[in-house]
């Protein structure tokens, strides 16, 4: 079996790494340390392991690393940081969109896959967007709940730049500001390096 | 894990095709979506894979006198999203939306889809119905066949080992065409089929069906038309003086209702019998009935003519609504 080299610009970061040719891009990225990809079925079905691969929104675990070689890649990690989240992962711990977390990384991308394209969509096109996420502990209620606070946070600082997310976000939101960090704990975790990678 | 093997990645299409007459270990893979799972589970292990999902000589969607050419690596994402497709191929970007899901959309190719050759492949039916035909490439030669032809059985086509499906040729339906397409699954969206039905009528200016075209997926070890339910369909008209002379004592309207029973029942009976076959038969008719009634039977009834109710029983659960 061939191992090659192959290159990942990885949320801005490049990384040459030598991998056998069998390693999926899911694979290659945990190893380098992206754990908020999470492998969930491995076989496309959990949406757990969706990453951007050069601007479109994929199951990694369904790519070969070598058929991304030279790729840019955007994980859940990448759109935003503890201390300064993205608005979508913002909203989905606003809106309580998380239980355990693990499929939260793939939801917000497949989120910003819809929003990009979609700024103001209806439910059932939210529905449809989310359609290859599962997730096991909600009923989805609040995850549609928070890609609607994103839609409309992201709509209002589109038509009103000058007024910050904070600015914007009403006072019932404001109460919840005080448990986002724990709640974002669970959407970028790092502490699960001993699961199934 | 996946099993082990060598992965080639060609930079142009004739360096695959070089790798691929090597022998008959090598296969191509593009979007990878059925070939990993299926690596995966064990069930194919090819020991030499060749990357095709790159080449720039499959990824096109071009134009040319009267025909669509449709690359073999295009990505079910691209058909829901180019305009050439929206304007001249409507029902593809149809069944596209109807395709997996985003994530699936993004990798999985018309090319990938098609050779694979599930029953239940989405593209199959919706080509079908446009008289489409695939363009097979060998080191050695090129050659063009109709994709009936092409799908011989579950899981099994005409491709040989050395040859990749580089493109989907459809001719451009006339402007007279209509067309609709239906996929009823254990969900909404994001499910595999339990049945696809596609259907064509091409109507002519005096209001009279001239051509038809019923194509049903899932529902038998690999997608067909029903070439006995289109001939029911044609001669029919969607207006009460109809151009078409009168025979048998019926108007061309009454013979587009009475053809469009007919065409439901013959789908109906296209279903192969297997554990579970009689609902799938009820779901085809209902689905067929629905979407013919969209194309062509709104304008009977502005016309005064009216469905039989008796014959009309859908199975229950059905969405009302429009072929779109």
């Amino acid at each position: 079996m061939s191992s090659r080299t192959v290159a990942l610009i990885v949320n801005g970061k490049r990384h040459e790494v030598t991998l056998a040719s069998n390693t999926t891009l899911l694979t290659a990225l945990r190893d380098l340390g992206y754990t908020d990809v999470k492998n969930g079925c491995e076989i496309g079905e959990c949406g757990a392991c969706a990453v951007f691969l050069n601007g479109e929104a994929v199951n990694s675990c369904m790519v070969l690393a070598h058929q991304a070689d030279g790729a840019e890649i955007v994980t859940n990690a990448g759109l935003g940081t503890m201390q300064d989240p993205h608005p979508i992962q913002e909203a989905f711990a606003d809106a309580g969109a998380i239980q355990c977390g693990f499929c939260t990384p793939g939801m917000v991308i497949s989120t910003k896959a819809l929003l990009d394209r979609n700024p103001n969509p209806t439910e059932a096109e939210i529905r449809e967007a989310l359609s290859g996420n599962l997730c096991r502990c909600t009923g989805y209620g609040q995850i549609i709940a928070g890609v609607r606070l994103a839609a409309e946070r992201l709509l209002q600082s589109a038509s009103s730049p000058a007024s910050s997310l904070a600015e914007g976000s009403s006072a019932s939101e404001a109460g919840r500001e005080a448990d986002r960090d724990d709640r974002l704990l669970a959407v970028d975790d790092e502490t699960d390096e001993g699961d199934r990678s | 894990m996946l099993p082990e093997f060598d992965l080639l990645k060609p930079s142009v299409l004739e360096e695959a095709l070089e790798m691929l007459s090597v022998g008959e270990k090598a296969q191509p893979i593009a979007g990878g979506t059925n070939l990993i799972v299926d690596m995966r589970s064990g069930k194919l292990r090819p020991p030499v894979l060749v990357d095709i999902g790159g080449l720039h000589e499959l990824c096109c969607i071009r134009e040319k006198a009267g025909v669509l050419s449709i690359g073999g690596a295009v990505t079910i994402a691209e058909l829901v999203d180019d305009p050439m497709i929206e304007r001249h191929a409507p029902i593809l970007r149809q069944m596209a939306r109807s395709f997996a899901n985003t994530l699936i959309r993004n990798r999985a190719t018309i090319g990938g889809n098609l050779v694979n050759a599930a029953p239940c492949c989405d593209t199959a039916p919706a080509l079908l119905i446009l008289d489409a035909e695939v363009e097979l490439q060998s080191a050695t030669d090129t050659r063009r066949i109709p994709l009936a032809d092409f799908l011989v059985g579950a899981f099994e086509t005409a491709r040989a080992a050395n040859e990749i499906l580089t493109c989907v040729r459809v001719p451009i339906p006339p402007p007279s065409a209509r067309t609709a397409f239906e996929k009823m699954g254990l969900r909404k969206i994001s499910c595999m089929a339990k049945v696809d039905v596609a259907v064509r009528v091409d109507v002519d200016d005096s209001e009279s069906v001239t051509n038809a075209r019923v194509a049903v997926g899932a529902a038998s070890a690999v997608a067909l038309r029903v070439p006995e339910a289109e001939a029911a369909l044609v001669g029919g008209s969607l207006t009460a003086e109809s151009a078409v002379p009168a025979s048998q004592g019926l108007t061309g309207e009454q013979r587009l209702g009475k053809g469009i029973e007919k065409a439901v029942r013959l789908v109906g009976e296209a279903v192969e019998p297997r554990p579970g076959s009689e609902y799938k038969r009820q779901v085809v008719r209902g689905i067929a009935r629905r979407l013919l009634s969209s194309l062509l039977r709104r304008d009977l009834r502005a016309n005064g003519s009216q469905e039989d109710p008796s014959q009309g029983r859908s199975p229950s659960g059905f969405r009302e609504g429009g072929a779109s």
